[in-house]
């Protein structure tokens, strides 16, 4: 995973609450076996709509989301954070997140900034009247500015999801320091609980 | 210990609790599918990294599956490709697999629970959100993403912070014609869809306990629909029964330590939680979704509601939108909304008891000339097990087509669609802006409310049908 401290650049407003992951792709869009190629399936529903925020001038350029709460409610399909991030998608600024979703973003690298309702209002109204303005998400200070209007806040990330970012780091080489502790673990286990083995895969 | 049911399940999976970093819990099960893993097994491979349990790691192909002749060539190329990415995957990592045409295949959180795989004290994921199925077993189970799909692959644990506990206590009896889907979406329409956000649900009270596991897996099926990560019901003797002799169940000696274990898990008198919620069962009727998430529902002897009878402006907003999108208008009665498909199925209500709630309602009786029926059992056994009763001539006699296991039109990815502008009513769990296809407008309901509206041609109670056919 590719470190991330900063995120600088164009921002569109989706002022919305409850935004699933079904509206952010499509079931559809999931059949591919890779992480990438999900950008066009982005909000592919209502992409539809020529008047949809995406399809403004100057949306294919911007980093940052700016959506309402709830945002990433419903499935749990991690292919909602790949297509953000295949979009172009670094951060996504709403008041809350789904928990799922919020974990997928983490371990993927997407920032997404917790910010209370008076934010969100306050940078929806700034780039209503200047879509050019440019938004700064400093993932190490958890403040968001809006340089050219002087506005400045900050938004709630936890402290290890801060880390993982900033550090760029694999959870899995993380854990893996704790082998000798899964193993222990692994000799306490009472013998009734379930295994599979022997491996069935036989046609019927 | 605080003496409560997740408290104990979380305490005993904890491996590490290192400092300035989540927990790490131990996964006992670990379900995969076809459609979020091919990405995990890649990562995994690319690392060179191997899976660390096989053995507690159990496969199936659910998602896109074709459910009419599934024996035949899948003519989704890339369904297909997936297919085989997990058929390749599992042989090479040497995982159980019940593939499409397998006598267990069917949906990933139907199987679990019949093989007895699922079991009270557990921990259970599954990259899918509905993973809180398992819950209604007293287990502790919980969807995740394709990154933490290979985290678990590698290490069979997962980084977990501790989500809050809540409880929601449906006390007395639940009203006749009120099934556990009703009170489900009776819980979320109280709580909202983000009202267990943070949190891990246990359901508590008299109606909770007097339901069967089918309805019990259908309440905590829908925990993530109220935003929870999870939802977890104590188990008793009405779990005990269900789990006994199931393929994968202890047996003997086993059993019966495994039940003293499983005795000690209930909650215990008095124990506080984070958030509390109480419902008196006595207040909730048969309901129907009118909107595009799982909270806007109505009684079916309701009317369409006015937006401006929400209070926020933000719920103003989303109910107005809501309403254009699914063709509606304020004040129209339920019962006047006419459907073109009726579905039956999903890992919500695709069970043997909800097949015979629905049949029990179509015997005798004839689909609407106007609507389009199908029914798709949750897993090749329900199927077996369906046919064995009769069931499939029930439905096939009532003019619905009978199909093989698999998620078909709960997501649609499978081909199994609404067009563009058709209303459904389907015993699945989300409502979502065209879930079951592009432009489609679905509507929850209940497996006896979706037989009777398939019979009526519109929104029709079980009770409506008396005497009309
Ligand atoms: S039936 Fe529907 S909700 Fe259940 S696992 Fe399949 S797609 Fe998900």
């Amino acid at each position: 995973m590719r470190a991330v401290t900063k995120v600088e650049g164009r921002a569109v407003v989706l002022d919305r609450p409850h935004i699933d992951t079904d509206q952010i792709i499509p079931a559809v869009w999931l059949k591919r076996v890779e992480r990438t190629g999900f950008g066009p399936g982005l909000f592919s529903a209502w992409r539809t709509d020529p008047d949809f925020v995406l399809n403004q001038p100057g949306a294919d350029e911007a980093k940052i989301l700016i959506a309402g709460p709830n945002f990433g409610c419903g499935s749990s399909r991690e292919h909602a954070v790949w297509a953000l991030q295949d979009f172009g998608f670094e951060a996504v600024i709403a008041p809350s997140f789904a928990d799922i979703f919020r974990g997928n973003s983490i371990g993927a690298g997407l920032v997404t900034a917790q910010a209370d309702e008076d934010t969100v209002t306050a940078l929806g109204m700034a780039l209503a009247a200047d879509p050019g303005l440019e938004v700064v998400v400093d993932v190490a200070e958890r403040t968001i500015a809006v340089p050219g209007s002087g506005l400045g806040y900050s938004f709630a990330l936890p402290d290890y999801a801060r880390w993982r970012l900033l550090e760029g780091l694999d959870d899995i080489g993380i854990t893996l320091r704790h082998a000798g502790a899964i193993t222990e673990f692994e000799a306490s286990r009472p013998a009734w609980l379930p295994s599979s083995a022997p491996a069935v895969s036989a046609g019927s | 210990m605080t003496g409560r049911l997740f408290d104990k399940v979380w305490q005993r999976h904890l491996v590490a609790s290192p400092q300035g970093e989540p927990p790490l819990l131990y996964i006992d099960l670990h379900l995969v599918h076809e459609v979020t893993s091919p990405q995990a097994f890649e990562g995994l491979e690319l690392a060179g990294r191997t899976v660390r349990r096989p053995d507690l790691t159990v496969a199936t192909m659910d998602h896109d599956v074709p459910t009419r002749n599934p024996e035949g060539p899948i003519s989704d190329p890339l369904a297909a490709e997936q297919m085989a990415r997990l058929r390749k995957n599992c042989e090479a990592h040497g995982i159980t697999l019940y593939p499409l045409g397998n006598a267990e295949q069917g949906v990933v959180h139907v199987i679990g629970p019949q093989l007895g795989l699922t079991q009270p004290g557990m921990t259970v994921v599954c990259g899918d959100s509905h993973t809180s199925t398992h819950g209604a077993f007293g287990a502790l189970a919980f969807g995740i993403g394709t990154t933490e799909v290979e985290h678990v692959l590698a290490t069979q644990t997962l980084r977990q912070s501790k989500p809050l506990a809540m409880a929601v206590t449906v006390d007395g009896e639940l009203p006749p014609g009120v099934t556990a889907k009703d009170l489900v979406l009776g819980i979320i329409a109280e709580i909202g869809t983000h009202g267990g956000t943070g949190t891990v649900i246990e359901y508590r009270g008299a109606a909770i306990r007097s339901l069967d596991m089918a309805g019990r897996m259908t309440v905590c099926n829908m925990s993530i629909e109220g935003g929870a990560r999870a939802g977890m019901i104590a188990p008793d003797e009405t779990t005990f029964a269900f789990l006994e002799g199931r393929k994968h169940s202890p047996r003997g000696a086993a059993w019966e330590r495994a039940l003293d274990d499983w005795r000690s898990l209930a909650t215990e008198e008095g124990a506080a939680f984070d958030r509390e919620v109480r419902i008196d069962a006595a207040s909730l009727r048969p309901v129907v979704t009118w909107g595009t998430n799982p909270a806007q529902s109505v009684s079916i002897d309701d009317v369409v509601p006015e937006p401006a009878s929400f209070g926020a402006t933000g719920d103003q907003h989303a109910a107005q939108r809501a309403l254009e999108y699914m063709g509606l208008t304020p004040g129209t009665a339920m019962r006047d909304i006419a459907v073109n498909t009726v579905f039956i199925g999903s890992c919500t209500n695709g069970r043997l008891a909800d097949l015979r709630a629905a049949a029990s309602v179509l015997a005798g009786r004839k689909v609407s000339d106007r609507v389009r029926a199908i029914v798709v059992p949750g897993s090749a056994r329900v199927k077996a097990e369906a046919e064995a009763e009769g069931l499939d001539n029930v439905f096939k006699a009532a003019g619905f087509e009978w199909r093989s296991a698999g998620c078909s039109m709960c997501l649609g990815m499978n081909g199994d669609i609404l067009m563009p502008g058709e209303r459904s009513a389907s015993t699945s769990n989300r409502n979502f802006e065209g879930r079951q296809g592009p432009g489609g407008r679905t509507h929850l309901v209940s497996p006896a409310m979706a037989a009777a509206t398939a019979v009526a041609g519109h929104f029709a109670t079980p009770g409506d049908l008396e005497g009309a056919c």
